[in-house]
């Protein structure tokens, strides 16, 4: 709690949690995927199905997923530049039972063809969790440089990536290894202190044992 | 080491150091991020800038927000003036203002929360034109009204969903007052009796925003809470004193706001969030989604 948290984020409004927040998971989300999104079915659950219209949070979840930034006025015209942007959005409010009031789910389609399940809340004051990205649990939040990785569920991966990154002088803040099944595909999530720079993540990604690695940016 | 929980905390070290609240606040932050005094410095002016901008563009704008329930009426309200004195009547107007343009969907700057932010701003600008303040003045004042906030936040809540209106409002207020009070050359202490006045004061006030909305009572309330801030701030300088000490008044917040039935906590099922006109127009605005959903679920 820094006094930026109080006066502070500037942003879109009318509401940090439904609008701000909406952004930045729409921008995670998008920075998930990699690349420009082609299509997008965004679930909303709880008070997001409620009151997404007249909170903007359609427009703010649409505009973060064009990658803008929560403070973006351009997020109010955002269906209109989706449109542009050659991107097919459609919402679909549902009234199942979620543990998190806020919670929304995009199945993304890239300009590649490549797709990608993620789902996030917004827990307050315009900050978020990503909870789950293609079926494993995570926890992301945004506000650090982070690594993502999809990997052989063998011993000495996580020591590997770890030990690659100490190299580097790159602290880790956070992390969070899960897998679907034992002997199967992983995932695993670090938050750092420093930023992760692409030769680091080119060594990590040349290990045999990791199928995808990835840098997200802090929001 | 500039480290305060509770406001006793941060008005002893200002009295010790000699230093206004807004420089523990100030360095506080410096210490706690790991970043220069100027780049803090500089972040915060960069809000006073977003404050600004959002407060002299509401005054202008004459229409209704998109859901056709608030706006205008900042600039309504500054036509003319009828009874108040012209600190009051620009807080409120500035309070109107900038919540009317978070209403809709322009850029503001959370203070405590975005349902929130006209109060600090209000009262803080009317101040500062009346006193003929430099940007410096009001970019210490936001320093002063985070550090009560960031108290606020740490022993009890700013979440009307945590602790109803009285959390974000309340909360603002007290951010307000104590940072006016700093503004006028009031000692640390009155700033802190100040805190506790304006606070005391929307103890109970429930979140019953009409349709889940930040527009009603909200930008309406957010020109009254300015003004009572302004209020807090006024008795304070003169030497009223609080009998409660802001601290406990804090926590007392806290425990209200626990008490509330989740129904008045933002949720909108209870309140003026139930009255006849506010069930009519909650139905009147979740008519369209769902037209909208089914065309777009066609077009696509």
């Amino acid at each position: 709690m820094g006094v930026f948290d109080i006066v502070g984020p500037i942003m879109i409004g009318p509401s940090s949690s439904h609008t701000a927040g909406a952004a930045r998971l729409g921008k995670l989300a998008r920075t998930i995927l990699g690349e420009e999104p082609a299509a997008a079915t965004i679930i909303l659950y709880g008070s997001f199905a409620r009151t997404y219209r007249g909170h903007g949070t359609d427009k703010a979840l649409i505009g973060g997923l064009l990658n803008y930034a929560a403070d973006n006025p351009l997020i109010k015209q955002s269906y209109n530049l989706a449109q542009e942007a050659g991107i097919a959005i459609v919402f679909q409010p549902s009234d199942r039972e979620v543990a998190h009031p806020n919670t929304v789910e995009f199945q993304l389609r890239g300009k590649s063809g490549k797709t990608s399940v993620i789902t996030g809340m917004s827990i307050g004051g315009g900050q978020i969790i990503v909870s789950q990205i293609d079926g494993f649990p995570v926890e992301l939040t945004g506000d650090y440089p982070s690594l993502i990785t999809i990997h052989m569920d063998t011993p000495g991966v996580i020591a590997n990536v770890t030990h690659t990154l100490a190299e580097a002088g790159i602290n880790i803040a956070q992390m969070k290894v899960s897998r679907q099944l034992r002997g199967a595909d992983a995932l695993m999530i670090l938050e750092t202190d420093q930023a992760i720079p692409t030769p680091v993540i080119d060594v990590i990604r040349a290990m045999t044992a990791i199928k995808i690695a990835m840098a997200i940016p802090p929001l | 080491m500039f480290t305060f929980k509770t406001i006793a905390e941060l008005v002893d070290l200002a009295t010790q150091k000699q230093l206004p609240l807004s420089e523990i606040v100030w360095r506080w932050e410096t210490e706690r991020s790991g970043e220069t005094p100027d780049i803090i410095w500089e972040k915060m002016r960069l809000r006073l800038d977003a404050i600004k901008e959002s407060a002299y563009a509401g005054i202008q704008e004459k229409n209704k927000t998109f859901n056709n329930l608030v706006g205008g009426d900042a600039y309504r309200t500054n036509q003319q003036t009828y009874l108040l004195g012209p600190t009051a009547k620009k807080a409120l107007v500035y309070a109107l203002a900038v919540s009317e343009v978070n209403a809709n969907m322009g850029k503001i700057v959370a203070c405590p929360t975005a349902g929130s932010c006209g109060i600090v701003p209000g009262a803080l600008l009317a101040a500062a034109e009346q006193l003929g303040c430099s940007d410096e003045v009001l970019v210490r004042a936001l320093f002063t009204a985070a550090g009560i906030g960031a108290v606020i936040a740490q022993n009890a809540s700013v979440s009307g969903a945590v602790g109803g209106c009285q959390a974000e409002c309340g909360s603002a207020a007290a951010m307000a007052a104590g940072a006016v009070v700093e503004m006028l050359g009031g000692a640390p202490e009155q700033s802190a009796h100040a805190m506790a006045l304006a606070l005391k004061n929307t103890l109970g006030l429930v979140c019953d925003p009409v349709a889940g909305l930040v527009e009603v009572p909200c930008v309406k309330r957010n020109g009254f809470i300015a003004v009572h801030s302004l209020v807090g701030a006024e008795m304070a300088l003169s030497g009223v004193e609080s009998a409660i000490p802001v601290d406990e008044v804090i926590d007392a917040m806290y425990r209200i706001g626990l008490a509330l039935p989740a129904s008045l906590r933002e949720t909108a099922e209870a309140g003026l969030a139930k009255t006849p006109t506010a069930v009519a127009i909650t139905e009147k605005l979740l008519k369209p989604v769902l037209v909208c959903c089914v065309f777009l679920f066609q077009w696509v």
